[in-house]
């Protein structure tokens, strides 16, 4: 296998792919903006290209500029990451155009996947459950009132074309539909340039579930799921593998509910699928796909034994899946926490700044992913995640004392960030017990936030 | 010294509530103290930029959707 790989991202995840492809033997080409320049990626990769100013939209977002950058260094295939333009099938389908080889699912693929209707049809086509909903857009009140009959309230009010939680509205009764409808859909138009809406039931007591498959474009594999049911303005915060809500046999049903539908479109690469699990009725429903590596796969990774970003390379390169279904195998617990540069104690309010001492934490199943050095200066101009801390161990009561044991050897100064967060729900009685849903931490922070000051960098 | 507004903090500074919509002021405009004059993103958050004097704005000195660090000069007053 030979490639010379550019990573069309930043970050974190641009050093993790780096990792992979040095460990593939294959060459790394990192482009960054302006801003960029100090990334640990540029650090670590073969060759460097600048491609823009600082904004996204002028940098990371230009297709034609870092298809510039590809051919100007020889790059033979692109890893897209995630966020920017990892699914975007424009720009899948312009890697290829350019004979490059694309490190995920074919620009139908995400096409079919990203649209939220017919990544459901694709999900009825082979019996795979989804919450009650609209069958098609909805533009307009009078089309919306039929579905709410089949779903009751309260209803959710989504931007059909929309993604990551934005522009998600809850009905509880007519009066709101009546305000919410048309609102959602101008909303949706200006945004995304498509009034379209999508509604669909609320399950009061979920926990989000996902399943991570892996497909060659003919072969398709599940690693078992993840649960990300804490999450902040459906931000996921903590993640855990495996989720200890499932039964076994929901588990398998669940997890060969994705690999169908995975299945279903011949889907090459790293993808996962998430589903709502209703904690009540024991039933779960298919909510999206994404159709790139995600930012909690290292959980998985550590459960199985895996290397997703490693595996996502080989078989986009054009190799066959080197495992079957009976190779996977689920071993003890792991636990992914972020770390946002933000103030969890001010609004979680985000703040660039340069790093000063940095401790980071090692020891028996601890594993740092990071961009973070010491005297590296967070631009303000991308997202706050500064790395994530992962931790693996026996079973979950364990995975979790050691999640403590590792938070507390992490130093982080000169910004403040989401530790404190991390050490008060690793003593919290509910998350130890594991009763959350979806709703739990938002719930939780009303009471608990203010007191999560304490050790901001200096 | 000319009067100036100045950033609050590093981000990408917008002279606009959204990109179709028209910039909260213009050269030759009065500002109060306290009027908002743009918006600062920090790590996709946003933040309102209000001025900090009065005076009527004289210049513009970053483009809309340029980089900006705290405590950069957007714009000068009279």
């Amino acid at each position: 296998m030979s490639a010379k790989l550019l990573i069309a991202n930043r970050g974190e995840i641009a050093v993790r792919i780096i990792r992979a492809a040095k460990e593939l033997g294959l060459e790394t080409v990192q482009v960054y903006s302006k801003a960029d320049a100090d990334m640990l990626a540029v650090q670590l990769a073969d060759e460097a290209v600048e491609i823009g100013p600082a904004q996204a939209t002028k940098s990371y977002l230009k297709v034609g500029t870092i298809l510039e950058a590809a051919k100007s260094t020889g790059a033979t295939a692109v890893h897209p990451g995630y966020g920017f333009l990892a699914e975007n099938a424009g720009f899948a389908d312009a890697v290829e155009a350019a004979g490059l080889i694309w490190i995920g699912p074919s620009g139908n693929a995400i096409r079919l996947m990203g649209d939220k209707v017919a990544a459901r049809s694709a999900a009825h086509a082979v019996g795979v459950p989804t919450v009650p909903g609209s069958e098609g857009h909805v533009k307009t009140l009078a089309e919306a009132r039929p579905v709410v009959e089949q779903t009751g309230y309260p209803v959710m009010i989504k931007a059909a074309a929309g993604g990551g939680g934005r522009g998600i509205r809850i009905a509880r009764d007519e009066a709101e539909l009546e305000r919410l409808v048309p609102q959602a859909s101008q909303e949706a138009a200006a945004a995304f340039g498509d009034g379209g809406l999508y509604l669909e039931k609320l399950i009061e007591k979920a926990r989000h579930v996902e399943v991570q498959i892996l497909g060659d474009g003919e072969h398709v594999i599940h690693l078992f799921e993840r649960e990300c049911s804490l999450q902040r303005r459906r931000q996921k915060v903590w993640e855990e593998a495996p989720s200890i809500a499932l039964r076994q046999e929901t588990r398998e049903a669940l997890c060969r509910s994705a690999v169908a539908l995975a299945k279903a479109v011949n889907y090459k690469g790293a993808g996962t699928l998430e589903y709502l699990y209703d904690d009540i009725t024991h039933d779960f429903y298919f909510i999206e796909m994404n159709t790139r590596i995600q930012v909690e796969h290292p959980i998985t990774e550590m459960v199985t034994g895996i290397d997703l970003v490693r595996e996502q390379i080989r078989v986009c390169l054009g190799e066959k899946l080197r495992f079957s279904q009976d190779d996977i195998r689920l071993r003890g617990h792991s636990i992914e926490v972020r770390l946002n540069a933000e103030d969890p104690a001010k609004g979680f309010m985000p703040q660039p700044g340069t790093i000063g001492r940095l401790r980071v934490p090692g020891g028996p199943g601890v594993r740092f992913d990071s961009m973070l050095y010491s005297g590296y200066t967070v631009p303000p101009f991308y997202d706050s995640l500064l790395g994530k801390l992962i931790v693996w161990d026996e079973d979950r009561p364990s995975a979790i004392n050691r999640l403590a044991r590792a938070l507390g050897e992490l130093v982080i100064e000169g910004l403040p960030t989401t530790r404190e967060l991390h050490l008060a729900l690793a003593a919290d009685p509910d998350v130890r017990a594991g009763r959350f849903d979806t709703t739990w931490l938002e719930r939780w922070l009303e009471h608990n936030a203010d007191e999560l000051g304490g050790q901001v960098g200096h | 010294m000319a009067k100036e507004i100045l950033s609050p903090l590093p981000g990408t500074f917008y002279r606009k509530p959204a990109p179709d919509q028209p910039p909260f002021k213009n050269e030759g405009d009065a500002v109060a103290e306290g009027d908002v004059v743009g918006l600062v993103e920090v790590m996709k958050s946003f933040h309102e930029v209000k001025a900090q004097v009065s005076g009527t704005i004289q210049a513009f000195l970053v483009e809309d959707e340029d980089a900006v660090m705290a405590g950069q000069p957007l714009a000068s007053l009279d």
